[in-house]
Protein backbone atom coordinates (compact mmCIF):
# COMPACT_ATOMS: atom_id res chain seq x y z
CA UNK A 1 0.00 0.00 0.00
CA UNK A 2 2.60 2.49 0.67
CA UNK A 3 4.74 1.86 -2.05
CA UNK A 4 2.07 1.22 -4.84
CA UNK A 5 0.20 4.55 -3.16
CA UNK A 6 4.05 6.50 -3.46
CA UNK A 7 4.32 5.06 -6.92
CA UNK A 8 1.18 6.01 -8.35
CA UNK A 9 1.47 9.38 -6.37
CA UNK A 10 4.72 10.31 -8.24
CA UNK A 11 3.47 9.26 -11.58
CA UNK A 12 -0.53 9.78 -12.15
CA UNK A 13 -0.91 12.05 -14.46
CA UNK A 14 -4.25 14.03 -12.83
CA UNK A 15 -2.96 15.77 -10.40
CA UNK A 16 -5.66 15.75 -8.16
CA UNK A 17 -5.35 11.56 -8.24
CA UNK A 18 -1.88 11.81 -7.49
CA UNK A 19 -2.99 13.87 -4.21
CA UNK A 20 -5.53 11.01 -3.02
CA UNK A 21 -2.72 8.60 -3.68
CA UNK A 22 -0.02 10.73 -1.88
CA UNK A 23 -2.97 10.23 0.98
CA UNK A 24 -3.05 6.58 0.94
CA UNK A 25 0.23 6.35 1.05
CA UNK A 26 0.68 8.21 4.41
CA UNK A 27 -2.10 6.30 5.57
CA UNK A 28 -0.02 3.22 5.40
CA UNK A 29 2.79 4.59 7.10
CA UNK A 30 0.99 5.34 9.79
CA UNK A 31 -0.51 1.73 9.78
CA UNK A 32 3.31 0.99 9.92
CA UNK A 33 3.32 2.96 12.91
CA UNK A 34 0.57 1.33 14.67
CA UNK A 35 2.25 -2.00 13.92
CA UNK A 36 5.44 -0.92 15.56
CA UNK A 37 3.54 -0.13 18.35
CA UNK A 38 3.98 3.65 18.11
CA UNK A 39 0.63 4.97 18.57
CA UNK A 40 1.74 8.29 19.54
CA UNK A 41 3.58 8.55 16.57
CA UNK A 42 0.74 7.12 14.32
CA UNK A 43 -1.61 9.52 15.51
CA UNK A 44 0.72 12.48 15.08
CA UNK A 45 0.94 11.16 11.62
CA UNK A 46 -2.59 11.08 10.67
CA UNK A 47 -3.28 14.30 12.23
CA UNK A 48 -0.47 16.32 10.79
CA UNK A 49 0.03 15.06 7.47
CA UNK A 50 -3.43 13.33 6.58
CA UNK A 51 -5.43 15.94 7.94
CA UNK A 52 -2.94 18.64 7.60
CA UNK A 53 -1.00 18.67 4.62
CA UNK A 54 -2.18 16.64 2.33
CA UNK A 55 -6.05 18.96 2.60
CA UNK A 56 -3.67 21.81 2.01
CA UNK A 57 -2.45 20.19 -1.34
CA UNK A 58 -6.04 19.91 -2.32
CA UNK A 59 -6.71 23.42 -1.43
CA UNK A 60 -3.82 24.39 -3.51
CA UNK A 61 -4.96 22.24 -6.23
CA UNK A 62 -8.47 23.56 -6.52
CA UNK A 63 -7.04 27.11 -6.26
CA UNK A 64 -4.38 26.85 -9.59
CA UNK A 65 -5.78 23.94 -11.53
CA UNK A 66 -9.03 23.62 -13.44
CA UNK A 67 -10.04 20.15 -12.46
CA UNK A 68 -9.82 17.42 -13.91
CA UNK A 69 -7.02 18.31 -16.97
CA UNK A 70 -3.92 16.36 -17.31
CA UNK A 71 -0.64 17.63 -16.98
CA UNK A 72 1.93 16.85 -19.69
CA UNK A 73 3.92 13.85 -19.68
CA UNK A 74 7.51 14.31 -18.62
CA UNK A 75 10.18 14.64 -21.04
CA UNK A 76 10.93 10.68 -22.20
CA UNK A 77 15.14 11.08 -21.61
CA UNK A 78 14.30 12.60 -18.51
CA UNK A 79 12.18 10.29 -17.17
CA UNK A 80 13.93 7.08 -18.40
CA UNK A 81 17.82 8.50 -16.39
CA UNK A 82 15.54 9.34 -13.30
CA UNK A 83 14.01 5.99 -13.27
CA UNK A 84 17.09 4.31 -14.27
CA UNK A 85 18.87 6.35 -11.22
CA UNK A 86 15.89 5.79 -8.84
CA UNK A 87 16.28 1.94 -9.75
CA UNK A 88 20.03 1.98 -9.59
CA UNK A 89 20.58 3.94 -6.16
CA UNK A 90 17.32 1.41 -4.75
CA UNK A 91 19.63 -1.57 -5.68
CA UNK A 92 23.02 -0.07 -4.47
CA UNK A 93 21.40 0.71 -0.99
CA UNK A 94 19.70 -2.48 -0.55
CA UNK A 95 22.76 -4.23 -1.29
CA UNK A 96 24.24 -3.06 1.47
CA UNK A 97 21.72 -3.02 4.48
CA UNK A 98 21.38 -6.69 3.62
CA UNK A 99 25.31 -7.13 3.72
CA UNK A 100 25.31 -4.82 6.69
CA UNK A 101 24.61 -6.61 10.17
CA UNK A 102 23.38 -4.37 12.83
CA UNK A 103 23.64 -5.07 16.35
CA UNK A 104 20.68 -4.19 19.10
CA UNK A 105 21.27 -2.92 22.08
CA UNK A 106 20.84 -4.93 25.19
CA UNK A 107 19.64 -2.70 27.79
CA UNK A 108 15.66 -2.93 28.59
CA UNK A 109 13.39 -1.19 26.53
CA UNK A 110 11.47 2.26 26.83
CA UNK A 111 7.63 1.98 27.15
CA UNK A 112 6.82 4.53 23.90
CA UNK A 113 3.96 6.00 25.82
CA UNK A 114 3.22 9.69 25.55
CA UNK A 115 3.73 9.62 29.22
CA UNK A 116 7.62 9.18 28.76
CA UNK A 117 7.88 11.00 25.45
CA UNK A 118 6.57 14.33 26.84
CA UNK A 119 8.66 13.67 30.24
CA UNK A 120 12.04 13.52 27.84
CA UNK A 121 10.77 16.42 25.72
CA UNK A 122 10.02 19.12 28.22
CA UNK A 123 12.71 17.72 30.64
CA UNK A 124 16.17 20.47 31.13
CA UNK A 125 18.63 17.65 32.34
CA UNK A 126 20.76 15.80 29.71
CA UNK A 127 18.62 14.29 27.44
CA UNK A 128 15.96 16.40 27.51
CA UNK A 129 14.51 17.91 24.32
CA UNK A 130 13.44 21.58 25.45
CA UNK A 131 15.80 23.60 23.62
CA UNK A 132 14.96 21.51 19.93
CA UNK A 133 10.92 21.85 21.45
CA UNK A 134 11.47 26.08 21.56
CA UNK A 135 13.42 26.11 18.66
CA UNK A 136 10.48 24.47 16.71
CA UNK A 137 8.03 26.53 18.11
CA UNK A 138 9.98 29.85 17.08
CA UNK A 139 10.08 27.90 13.68
CA UNK A 140 5.86 27.36 13.63
CA UNK A 141 5.46 31.31 14.11
CA UNK A 142 8.52 32.10 11.99
CA UNK A 143 6.48 30.44 9.25
CA UNK A 144 2.86 31.10 10.22
CA UNK A 145 4.09 34.70 9.76
CA UNK A 146 5.47 34.02 6.60
CA UNK A 147 3.07 32.68 4.88
CA UNK A 148 0.89 35.78 5.78
CA UNK A 149 2.98 37.54 4.79
CA UNK A 150 3.90 36.37 0.92
CA UNK A 151 0.33 34.73 0.16
CA UNK A 152 -1.20 38.48 1.01
CA UNK A 153 -2.77 40.37 -1.44
CA UNK A 154 -1.30 43.51 -2.30
CA UNK A 155 -3.87 46.19 -3.28
CA UNK A 156 -3.63 47.81 -6.40
CA UNK A 157 -4.87 51.40 -6.79
CA UNK A 158 -7.21 50.77 -9.94
CA UNK B 1 10.85 -1.62 6.94
CA UNK B 2 14.55 -0.46 5.63
CA UNK B 3 13.23 -2.17 2.36
CA UNK B 4 10.19 0.46 2.32
CA UNK B 5 11.83 3.12 3.53
CA UNK B 6 14.57 2.92 0.54
CA UNK B 7 12.12 2.26 -1.94
CA UNK B 8 9.90 5.23 -1.04
CA UNK B 9 12.63 7.28 -0.81
CA UNK B 10 14.15 7.45 -4.19
CA UNK B 11 10.35 7.07 -5.39
CA UNK B 12 10.39 10.65 -4.36
CA UNK B 13 13.05 11.24 -6.05
CA UNK B 14 12.68 9.87 -8.73
CA UNK B 15 8.96 11.79 -8.71
CA UNK B 16 11.01 14.77 -7.40
CA UNK B 17 13.14 14.66 -10.80
CA UNK B 18 10.35 14.03 -13.56
CA UNK B 19 7.91 16.34 -12.65
CA UNK B 20 7.58 19.62 -14.02
CA UNK B 21 4.51 20.66 -11.63
CA UNK B 22 5.75 22.58 -8.14
CA UNK B 23 2.77 20.99 -5.98
CA UNK B 24 3.77 17.27 -7.09
CA UNK B 25 7.19 17.73 -6.57
CA UNK B 26 6.34 19.18 -3.28
CA UNK B 27 4.23 15.73 -2.64
CA UNK B 28 7.50 14.41 -3.97
CA UNK B 29 9.28 15.99 -0.78
CA UNK B 30 6.50 14.50 2.08
CA UNK B 31 7.46 11.07 0.40
CA UNK B 32 10.92 11.78 0.83
CA UNK B 33 10.57 13.32 4.54
CA UNK B 34 8.34 10.25 5.11
CA UNK B 35 10.45 7.28 4.03
CA UNK B 36 13.03 8.99 6.44
CA UNK B 37 10.83 8.97 9.79
CA UNK B 38 10.40 5.24 8.72
CA UNK B 39 13.66 5.09 8.99
CA UNK B 40 13.93 6.48 12.48
CA UNK B 41 11.17 4.63 14.24
CA UNK B 42 12.53 1.49 12.60
CA UNK B 43 16.03 2.26 14.20
CA UNK B 44 14.58 3.35 17.38
CA UNK B 45 12.32 0.39 17.30
CA UNK B 46 14.66 -2.93 16.13
CA UNK B 47 18.21 -1.23 17.67
CA UNK B 48 17.40 1.05 20.02
CA UNK B 49 14.53 0.46 22.23
CA UNK B 50 15.66 1.83 25.67
CA UNK B 51 16.17 5.43 24.17
CA UNK B 52 13.61 7.58 22.52
CA UNK B 53 15.61 9.87 20.28
CA UNK B 54 14.15 8.31 17.16
CA UNK B 55 10.49 9.26 17.83
CA UNK B 56 11.78 12.94 18.97
CA UNK B 57 13.60 13.28 15.64
CA UNK B 58 10.48 12.16 13.93
CA UNK B 59 8.30 14.27 15.80
CA UNK B 60 10.58 17.48 15.01
CA UNK B 61 10.67 15.97 10.81
CA UNK B 62 7.11 15.90 11.09
CA UNK B 63 6.88 19.66 12.12
CA UNK B 64 9.29 21.22 10.36
CA UNK B 65 7.75 19.15 6.92
CA UNK B 66 4.40 20.97 7.98
CA UNK B 67 5.73 24.36 8.33
CA UNK B 68 7.77 23.77 4.94
CA UNK B 69 4.57 22.75 3.14
CA UNK B 70 2.48 25.94 4.15
CA UNK B 71 5.72 28.13 3.23
CA UNK B 72 5.83 26.27 0.10
CA UNK B 73 2.26 26.23 -0.57
CA UNK B 74 2.13 29.72 -0.32
CA UNK B 75 4.94 30.76 -2.87
CA UNK B 76 3.27 28.29 -5.02
CA UNK B 77 -0.28 30.38 -5.03
CA UNK B 78 1.86 33.89 -4.98
CA UNK B 79 3.52 32.87 -8.03
CA UNK B 80 0.37 31.32 -9.65
CA UNK B 81 -0.79 34.85 -9.10
CA UNK B 82 1.78 36.49 -10.75
CA UNK B 83 2.36 33.82 -13.80
CA UNK B 84 -0.69 31.89 -14.09
CA UNK B 85 1.46 28.85 -14.38
CA UNK B 86 3.07 26.50 -11.63
CA UNK B 87 5.92 24.75 -13.97
CA UNK B 88 9.12 25.11 -12.56
CA UNK B 89 10.10 26.06 -16.36
CA UNK B 90 7.93 28.99 -16.39
CA UNK B 91 9.34 30.54 -12.88
CA UNK B 92 12.61 32.01 -14.67
CA UNK B 93 11.72 35.62 -13.11
CA UNK B 94 15.40 35.56 -11.55
CA UNK B 95 17.24 33.83 -14.05
CA UNK B 96 20.11 36.74 -14.96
Amino acid sequence: MIIGGGILAVTSRKIFRAAIYLLFSLLGIASLYFYLNYEFIAAVQIVVYVGGIVVLIIFSVFLTHASGDEMQKPVLWRALFSGLAAVFATALTLLYITEHTFIPTANAAVAPSVKNIGLQMLSTTQYGYILPFEVVSMLLLAALVGCIVIAIKIKTKE
Amino acid sequence: MLFISTALFFIGVYGFLTRKNMITMLMAIELILNSVNINFVAFNKYLYADKLDGLFFTIFIITIAAAEAAVAIAIIIHLYRSLKSIDVDDADLMKF
